[in-house]
């Protein structure tokens, strides 16, 4: 039971930063259709903008995180405005692949100035590394820390989508982007936007996988950006709730797997359970049957 | 109010609009019919600034809004309510309707709602539904309520009747009437010109992308050509 419990923490925390990572990938299907493959390099840059942050200017953990979100909240507007946004009315496949191509370009940029090995974040200040135990489970203050700032992003996004005049219009947009022009909105700004919200995200994952797993390269936003995509894939592509549900049940199989001792199963066992859940629900759990427009 | 000089719209290779002339007057209800593919409903993308033309010009008194963006002509107060509602189906009748008047001060638009639940009164007791649960009649009492959120002085009408039962066809062309009455100049795409010229001022014929007919609806009505074509006598 213990055992259960243990595991349970650990992939709360794991989701957690595939829901962050997730959010972007499904917000930006959800309004340009686009599978932005660049999205796992902007978390990488994220981890990275982090430990400069925290090694090299000697910045405190919260600053460091808003550093990084602001960075990769101009990274991923840079990437929509000078990639995507002048393919607008181009082919779907076109854009995926300067997707793949803005992914690489990122990487391989990366890897030219701060060279292909791994780096460790510095230590964290006592508090953060500390660790509790409730019951036998042991729980560490990192993780609380994980879990309890992406769910105030999350809180705070889902604030900004549902009851604001800006998170209205990008709904707007992602359901009927001409409709929504017609109302003045000012389409460009708000896919804009959309880019900046969930580049923020993945800029923080980055930031507490950095502080956590403690160790970054520029090759790392490959694997978690796929987990992420598979997340929101999961939920329901384009469904904020959706990838939500998605991340955290592929944080909570991918620790279960592990703690059977069938580590090597891992991201196998993921991509097994994606492919039954899309031959059951091809629009994932909480997608709709694709609605015939007009 | 409105005019449009000699338009000319492509669409890849083929050219929907063939120098396309027409002019509305302030406080006019103006009718643009004609057969399906005719035209109609790019005149009206053009208009709204949803599709560019090729050459020609669009002026909303006087002043040319040709390469004016589309989120700029709604706030100098141009309104398209497109063909087939398009309501943002997954948000509520509220959220569409303050999305209507996105480009208003809040203060103005609690004005606006009491204006819009007066003419509608079936919105209000739906504020909270989800727009894609509405009726097809409801849906385009939506979309009406929704331009007039944006306190248009042109409306653009594309085929608001389209798939009403004929009662609820007479009450929406009832409600575009009072509507003018308030004071809003209207262009009104139909496929029923029959009613469409019975509340029309004056009326503009399309077919294959260029105006072959227009005059005052009375005349136009009488003319055994347009009785033919499209009043079905
Ligand atoms: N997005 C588009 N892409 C290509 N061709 C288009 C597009 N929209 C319209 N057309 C073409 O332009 C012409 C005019 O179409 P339009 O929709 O303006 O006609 P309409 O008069 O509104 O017809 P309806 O009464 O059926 O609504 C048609 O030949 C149509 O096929
Ligand atoms: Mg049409």
């Amino acid at each position: 039971m213990e055992q259960v419990f243990q595991q349970v923490i650990n992939g709360l925390s794991l989701g957690s930063i595939y829901a962050l990572i997730a959010l972007g990938y499904t917000m930006v299907y959800g309004i340009i259709k686009l599978i932005n493959f660049a999205h796992g390099d902007v978390y990488m840059v994220g981890a990275f903008v982090g430990y400069f942050s925290m090694s090299t200017f000697k910045l405190g953990f919260v600053e460091s995180l808003l550093i990084a979100m602001m960075i990769c909240t101009m990274l991923g507007v840079l990437i929509e405005r000078v990639a995507y946004r002048p393919l607008r009315n181009s082919s779907r496949i076109a854009v995926l692949i300067t997707a793949i191509g803005v992914s690489l370009l990122l990487e391989y940029t990366m890897m030219y100035f701060v060279g292909a090995g791994v780096r460790s974040y510095p230590p964290l200040p006592g508090f953060l590394n500390g660790s509790f135990t409730v019951g036998g489970v042991v729980i560490k203050n990192m993780q609380l820390v994980i879990i309890g700032v992406s769910v105030t992003l999350m809180i705070l996004l889902q604030f900004i989508v549902r009851k604001t005049k800006v998170g209205r219009a990008m709904r707007a947009v992602s359901q009927d982007a001409e409709a929504a022009r017609l109302m003045g909105i000012n389409v460009d700004n708000t896919i804009s936007l959309t880019f900046a919200l969930g580049s923020a995200l993945a800029g923080a994952a980055g930031v507490l996988v950095g502080v956590y797993y403690n160790s970054i390269n520029p090759l790392m936003g490959l694997m978690p950006g796929l987990k992420a995509f598979v997340a929101a894939v999961f939920g329901g592509i384009g469904l904020i709730p959706g990838a939500l549900i998605g991340a955290y049940m592929v944080g909570l199989l991918e620790t279960g797997v592990v703690a059977t001792g069938y580590s090597m199963f891992r991201d196998g066992v993921v991509f097994a359970v994606l492919i039954i859940i899309l031959i059951v629900k091809p629009t994932g759990l909480l997608g709709k049957n694709i609605k015939e427009k007009v | 109010m409105l005019e449009i000089r000699d338009l000319n719209v492509h669409y890849g290779g083929i050219h929907a609009l063939k120098g396309i002339s027409l002019t509305v007057e302030a406080g006019e209800i103006v009718t643009l019919i004609g057969a399906n593919g005719a035209g109609k409903s790019t005149t009206l993308s053009t208009i709204s600034g949803l599709k560019k033309p090729t050459s020609g010009q669009v002026l909303v008194e006087g002043e040319d809004i040709t390469t004016m963006r589309a989120q700029a002509r709604v706030k100098m107060g141009l309104c398209q309510v497109p063909e087939g509602r398009r309501v943002f189906a997954e948000m509520t009748v509220l959220e569409n309707l303050e999305l209507g008047g996105y480009h208003r001060r809040p203060r103005e638009r609690t004005a606006d709602f009491d204006l819009v639940y007066d003419r509608f009164p079936v919105l209000a007791s739906r504020r909270r539904q989800l727009a894609g649960t509405l009726s097809g009649g409801e849906q385009q009492m939506l979309a009406i309520g929704r331009a007039m959120m944006a306190h248009p002085r042109i409306l653009l009408l594309d085929e608001p009747s389209m798939g009403l039962a004929p009662l609820l066809v007479q009450e929406i062309f009832d409600i575009i009437q009072s509507i003018n009455e308030a004071g809003t100049t209207i262009l009104l795409v139909e496929q029923n010109a029959h009613k469409a010229l019975q509340i029309a001022d004056r009326a503009y014929v399309m077919e294959t992308g260029k105006i072959v007919a227009s005059g005052p609806s009375a005349e136009l009505s009488a003319t055994d050509e347009i009785k033919r074509a499209y009043l079905g006598g």
